[in-house]
This record gives C-alpha cells, structure tokens and sequence, in this order.
C-alpha cells in the first residue's frame, strides 16, 4: 500500500553484506529506571545506506535505546560507537557532531519562534556578536530544494501543520549535516498520504548516501518501507531479520511474545437513534469557524466512527459532546430531549460517559490515588456521601470492586494513578466510565500509546458496551483502528463531518481522500476506492 | 487647567527619567531572566543588595564606576544563587525567590549595621553628578531633560538597546529566548539548557543590583533600610506590561515613573482637599488598569515556571 517493499527497489540497499563496516554500533547497552529494565544488553548494528525498522511495543524500551544513542539519557553501561569512534555518553553536542541527528516524537520545536531561528540554534558560536542569517537562509533552501521539504523559513512554527513541522526537525538534523537519521515513531501524527510522502523522502535520503533508523510499531510500515528489522520486546533484541525474508505474522508474534489477542464482534443491530446534532456551530476567535453547521446521528448499539486529521474540529466536538463548550448555534437531542444548557453536569445526566484524550490531563489527576480517580463521578451520591461527608468505606470497596472487573493493574486502592502505565490509566477511565451505564459513550482518541494487549481491551470494551446497547462516538486518527472497530465511519473535514459510510464500505486510500478534502461527497470516494480496488 | 500645566515644564519629565531609571534596569534584569524560563523574584532583594553594595563601595573609598561593577557582581553573586536553586534543583521558583529577596534584603542591612552600630543619620557619599556634556545642551528639549542625569541613567538607556539587540541579534539571545519557550529544543540541537539559564539569571540579576545601586549613587547620596520600597515588585509587573520585550519595558518605566511624578506634584498643588495617601495610590491603580489592558494578549514564555530535568519528558 505504501509503495512496493524497499527490497524490490534495487539501489544500493540491496547488495550490502557483512563486509561493510557499520556506521553505528550499540553494544551491551543497558538502562534501567530504579526497578524497570528499560534496555537490557542491547545490540544492534546500521549499515550504510540501510533502512531500519526499530519495531516494539510502547514500553518496549526503543524509545530510551535512541535517547541514549542521541545522548539525552545515559546508559548504565554499554557503548555507543558511530564511524568507528566511541560516542561519549549523556551528551547530545557529541551526537551532532559526529553526525547522528534525531527527530522526537514530541517535536522539539519553539512554536513562537521562526522556522529559520528554530534550525539555527546552536549552530553558531554563542560569544559571536551577530548572526549570519543571509547564509543560514541559503543553505537551508538549498537544502529544501535537494529533499523536496518545502517549508516556509520566515513562517512562525505555530502556523505550520503538524506534517511541515516534522519537515521542520528533519531539516534540523539535515542542516547540521547529519549522516544518520533517527525518526522516534514519525508517522503517528500523518494522514496515510503524508506518511507515503515521508517515506518517499526518506528512500530519497538513503539514496543520497544517508542511513535512517525509524521507530515504530506499526507492522505496515516496517513491511512497506524497511531493508531490515528489529524487534525489541521487555527492552532486550528478540528478533531481527531482513524484511524481505520475514512477515508481518511473525513480526507481530515477535513483538508481542504470543498471539495477538483477537476483538470478537458481536453482530450489527439496528438501534433507535439516542444522539441528534443538528446543524452545531462553533465559532472560534478566528475566521473560520470550528465546527461548521454539523450533523450527527447516532443509534443504540452502534459505533460510529469519526476519522480525520487532527486539527479539524475533533477536539471540539469532544468538548461538545462532554459539555465543555456550549455552541454558538444549533441543537442538541439526546433520547429525545434537547439539552438546553449544555454543562459537564448535564452532559452526565443525560448519560453521556466521556474518555478524553488527554489521560493525564483531563481524564485524570494523576497525583490523586485510583480511590479518588474512580469516584470523580459518583462521591456525590446519597450512596457515597451523606450530609457533604464522604463514606470512604464504600467508595474504597466499590474501587476495589472496579479494579478487579476491569483488570486495572495497581499495588493498591491508594495508589498515586501517576505511576501506573498508560494501559491501566485508561482502564481506569473505562471503569469509571462504565460503571455508570451510559447509554452515549463518547471516546476520543482512546488507545493512542497503547500497547497491543492494551488496545484489544479497550476495543473488546467498547464493542461490549455497543451490544449492551450504548452508541459509541469514537474519535480517532488510527484509521485501522475505525475499520476494525467501527460501524459507520464520518470524516472530519473543517469543522463538518461528511455523510457516513458503513465501515466495510471504505478503505484506507478512500478514507485518506475524503481526510484531505478533496472529495465533497463520500458516495464519490467510495466509488474510486471501489474502482482502484479492482 | 492650571493643575496640568507640570507636563509643559522640563523639571517634570526630568523628574520621570530620574525615577524610571531603577525600574528600567530591574525591569530588564528581570526580563531577561524570564526569557530563559525562570521567574526571578529575589529581584526585590537583589536590588536592596545593590544599593549597599554600590554604596559600601564607595564609602569605604572606591570609586564610582567600579562601585556599580561591585554591585553587579554581588548582583549576579545571588543571581548564581538563585540559579542553582531553581535551575540545577530545579526547585519552586515562587520560593526559591522569595526566600533570596528575604536573604538578600537582610543580609544588607546586617551588613550595614556591622559596618555603622551607631550611626543614627546614615553617612553620606559624593554620588554620580548631573552631566553637562558641550553637544547636549544645543538639542532644545530633549537635552535639556537629558541633561540633568546622572551617567547611570544614560546607563540604564543604553542598556534597553543592548539587552534588545542582544536578544533579537545574537545566537546567545536566541538560545535565552529558546531555552525560555521550549528547553527541549535547546538540547536537542547540543547546548546546555542549564548553562544558558544559569548564565541568562545572573547577568539578569547584575542589572537589577545596578538598578538598586542608582538609588544610594545617584538618586540618594546615602543607604537607608527599606529604600527599595516595592520597586522590584513593580518591575515583574511592569515585565508583563511589556510582553516580555525591551522596547515596551521602557515605555512601560516611564510611564509608572511619569504617574508617580504626577502624583508628587498633584499633592504637592492640591493641598489638604484629598488624604494624600490617596495620590501615593494613583500610579499603581493606574499600573494596574494599563497592565490588564496591555497583557490580555501577551505571549508569555512558554516553559516560564518549568525547570529543565535531563532525562525526562
């Protein structure tokens, strides 16, 4: 889908045997964070103009392996080794110079700042008394020009989309002449187009004589565009293979130690419609307005899903839905009843649960214990609290009630829920969620950072929750996610949502479409998908 | 009408310089501090520990010039001090300020107590004189309001310039204000986000002490317990008036120096009508209402408040 396997595309990534010296080394690296073994005895070798797929789940340790290559951790021992030299530990200066560049996951960018600003610190000397930006200019577009990574230079990085930012930390490494790409799971922020752009750009630079290294877990990738792989599992190398000879089966297995556990989905049924948006407006501060004149339908026990790139109105639409803003105009009907006032309150006694994106930062708070977390919702309940005096007996057995049924792994009830991983976080959010048998379910980006296991939970939860007869909105950029889980499937396109399609309708390629705009009606994009499919 | 008539005389607006002098340096020293990602609210402190610095200097026979050098470097002493708390700690800035601005204050009056037990009139020193250079004079208003200074004014307009070009023009000043947006971008492209705070703290910091050290040097001639009197509170508000940028923090200076000067001389013509605890309210009622109007909008830093820990995201 993404381009035919790098194998088959001959250059000079093909014929590269063992006679070649490696351009990077990890030998014996081990990290550990107090009792977690991050990286234990590492190794792993880049060849010259290789493309590596550094496959593992969250929590597998790839991320702390490259953080210690790029010098921002220190491995507890273990050594580092690029062109042959010894790599000094803990320092990201060393890294540079000897030509290793990284671009986070998290972007390291100042959103207040220039593109031209954000690429030029630290390449100057701080004592000097002027910057040469003329030159910085020109070499930058020069380097634009030669990798096909067009950005604005005097544009501010907060006007830039989240794609052109990536550009933005790829010229960074790029302009300070770096010989070895790192990518920290680069396309998780790309709509499927940009992510097969990002690709062609990296193949380009492998051509050019560059090495790349990306981090990811998703299998699809490491298929369509790695000369070889390597899986890390509990933070130690469990498989390594080219890509050629091995399968995403395989790889899967590798990355998750057994099978992957299957969702089993039950049956679709026909359900009475229980939500109603109806031409909802919200006009921001800016021209446009966020959400533009949108409907939405949603029956008992279905899934619908809501696709798109992100920035086009979803997190308006969570708020809305979670009765954190009210709209400018519009209606919205759940069971029937307008809700006139929308508050989170309200939104509550209508029976709408709410899982926000942001664990930690909305549906969580994370100094507070799993006690107090699981009991946002319900303290005050004759049930929980008599007289304004919370019954923390009763709070505390139906937490542990809650921790068993939803398998939420913690050491105990008064456990801070900020050191839980973020697989347990959002079963805890589920429990609370469930537990108050609401019959709108509002989910919003609900396994981003989840691990396979952890994943296949929160999907087997929800379509449970479908077939005891809730609806589901589920907001979501993983679109594998919404194909697999999701009933109707709506694209979020500038703040309206296009008329849905039953998600075994719709594939990838038509949904990737209808993300980017360029279709006004889904019927049309379904119908080229159905075509190209052919 | 006739109450008004001040804002035609010269004295008046000599009189607003004169005054907006210690706000500048303290409001630059404190801006500066705040680019890189650190509140520094021992300001009001550091600026007591200039003015016994500067003048302990001088009375104990140095002169002037290296008197404001003494200063600056006791200045960027707690600065240093203040840094390895909040940046290499990276412990609460709010505390960590506070407790330097309670350090700093008294540790100057202890010292002047040791150095004079008895003194009941504190003793003088022959502070910066107004200048008088040929070329000044000719210019018609301007120089005959700039003429009345004292060098460290011109120090303190000079400075504005310096701090603005340094931080605009410079890579060091880009490393400041991106240290103080996103310190992750300053290590990740090799520099030591630790470094360039800690170097950012006490340069801001000397400035505020030269601030502190104008008022025992040039605006008084000798050292009294208390005589910062607020100014360092209202240079960290007068940072936000200017939205973190040199240019406005001197706009902002001079016109809570100007409502102060107004405020003398209304209470001054006014006489006993209105309690005159009343006018010594004005400029700050008026800072407020200019400070709500002016920050609605300002961009502060971004990582403001955040310490930098290595190793963690």
């Amino acid at each position: 889908m993404t381009g035919p396997p790098r194998a088959m595309r001959g250059g000079p990534s093909c014929d590269r045997d063992s006679m070649t010296e490696p351009v990077l080394k990890l030998s014996g690296v081990t990290k550990a964070f107090g009792p977690v073994m991050a990286n234990e005895n590492v190794t792993l070798e880049l060849r010259p103009g290789e493309m590596l797929a550094l496959l593992g789940e969250n929590g597998a340790g790839k991320t702390t392996l490259m953080s210690i290559l790029f010098g921002h951790y220190v491995a507890d021992s273990g050594e580092v080794e690029v062109f042959g030299r010894a790599l000094p530990a803990g320092s990201p200066r060393a890294a540079l110079a000897a030509g290793v560049g990284m671009v986070h996951q998290h972007f390291t960018l100042a959103d207040n700042m220039t593109v031209l600003d954000n690429v030029m610190l630290g390449t100057e000397s701080l004592l000097s008394p002027t910057r040469d930006t003329g030159a910085a200019l020109t070499r930058l577009t020069g380097l634009m020009e030669r990798f096909g990574l067009r950005v604005n230079p005097r544009a501010m990085i907060r006007s830039l989309s989240v794609g052109e930012r990536q550009r933005v930390e790829i010229l960074k490494a790029l302009y300070r002449d770096a010989r070895i790409l790192i990518l920290d799971e680069p396309t998780a922020v790309l709509t499927p187009q940009e992510a097969q752009h990002l690709f062609a750009t990296l193949h380009q630079m492998v051509d050019q004589g560059l090495s790349v290294i990306f981090i990811t877990h998703k299998l699809r990738e490491v298929m369509a565009a790695s000369d070889r792989c390597v899986v890390l599992r509990h933070g130690r190398v469990v498989f390594e293979a080219a890509t050629a000879e091995t399968s995403a089966g395989e790889l899967a297995r590798a990355m998750v130690g057994s099978d992957i556990p299957r969702t089993s989905r039950p049956e679709p049924r026909q359900g009475k419609e229980i939500l109603y948006l109806d031409a909802i407006t919200v006009r921001g501060r800016g021209a446009t307005p966020l959400l533009d004149g949108l409907n939405l339908n949603l029956r008992s026990h279905e899934i619908l899903g809501i696709a798109g790139v992100s920035g086009n109105g979803q997190a308006q639409l969570a708020d809305l839905l979670s009765g954190l803003i009210v709209p400018d105009d519009g209606q919205m009907v759940i069971h029937g009843k307008r809700v006139h006032a929308p508050s989170p309150a309200a939104m509550l006694a209508h029976g709408v649960g709410r899982v926000p994106d942001d664990r930690t930062g909305t549906g969580l708070v994370a100094d507070m214990t799993v006690l107090e977390n699981l009991s946002t919702e319900v303290y005050r309940l004759p049930a929980f609290a008599r007289r304004g005096i919370m019954n923390f007996k009763a709070l505390a057995s139906r937490a542990r009630q809650l921790v068993q049924a939803f398998d939420i792994r913690c050491p105990s009830v008064d456990t801070p829920v900020r050191t839980l991983s973020g697989g347990n976080m959002q079963k805890l959010i589920l429990a609370r969620v469930l537990s108050g048998a609401p019959s709108v379910i509002l989910v919003n980006q609900p396994t981003w950072g989840l691990d396979v296991g952890a994943t296949a939970y929160v999907h087997q939860q929800l379509l449970d929750a479908a077939a005891r007869g809730a609806g589901v909105v589920l907001i979501s950029e993983d679109l594998d996610e919404l194909l697999q889980v999701a009933d109707r499937i709506q694209v979020m396109y500038q703040g309206s949502l296009s008329a849905p399609v039953p998600a075994a309708g719709v594939d990838r390629a038509g949904l990737g479409l209808l993300m980017s705009g360029s279709h006004a009606s889904p019927n049309a994009a379904t119908g080229t998908t159905a075509r190209s499919a052919a | 009408m006739d109450i008004l008539s001040f804002f035609l005389e010269t004295g008046f607006w000599m009189a607003t310089l004169r005054m907006a002098t210690p706000l500048i340096l303290g409001t630059l020293g404190e801006l500066i501090c705040e680019r890189a990602g650190v509140l520094n609210l021992g300001i009001e402190g550091i600026m007591a520990a200039g003015c016994m610095a500067g003048w302990t200097w001088v009375y104990m026979g140095g002169d002037l010039w290296t008197g404001v050098l003494f200063a600056a470097f006791i200045g960027a002493l707690f600065g240093l001090l203040h840094a390895l708390f909040t940046v290499h700690l990276g412990l609460s800035q709010h505390v960590t300020g506070l407790g330097i601005t309670m350090l700093a204050a008294s540790l100057s009056s202890f010292v002047f107590r040791m150095l004079l037990p008895s003194a009941t009139t504190p003793p003088k020193i022959v502070p910066f004189q107004p200048l008088a250079p040929p070329l000044l004079a000719d210019i018609p208003v301007l120089g005959q309001i700039l003429i009345g200074q004292t060098a460290l004014t011109m120090v303190a307009l000079a400075a504005v310039a310096v701090v603005s070009y340094v931080l605009y023009r410079t890579p060091a000043g880009l490393a400041v204000r991106m240290a103080g947006e996103n310190p992750m971008a300053v290590e990740a492209q090799g520099l030591s986000v630790f470094a360039i705070r800690t170097w950012a703290v006490m340069a801001g910091s000397a400035l505020m002490a030269v601030g502190g050290a104008f008022l025992t040097m040039s605006a008084f001639d000798a050292y009294y317990i208390g005589m910062v009197n607020g100014r360092g509170w209202i240079c960290i508000a007068l940072v936000v008036f200017a939205s973190w940028k040199p240019g406005k923090a001197l706009l902002g200076c001079l016109l809570f120096a100007a409502f102060d000067a107004i405020q003398m001389r209304v209470q001054q013509q006014s006489g006993m009508l209105i309690p005159y605890q009343f006018y010594l309210m004005m400029p700050y009622v008026f800072s407020i209402i200019a400070l709500i109007v002016m920050s609605r909008r300002a961009a502060y830093p971004k990582a403001l408040l955040i310490p930098f820990r290595k190793g963690e995201r």
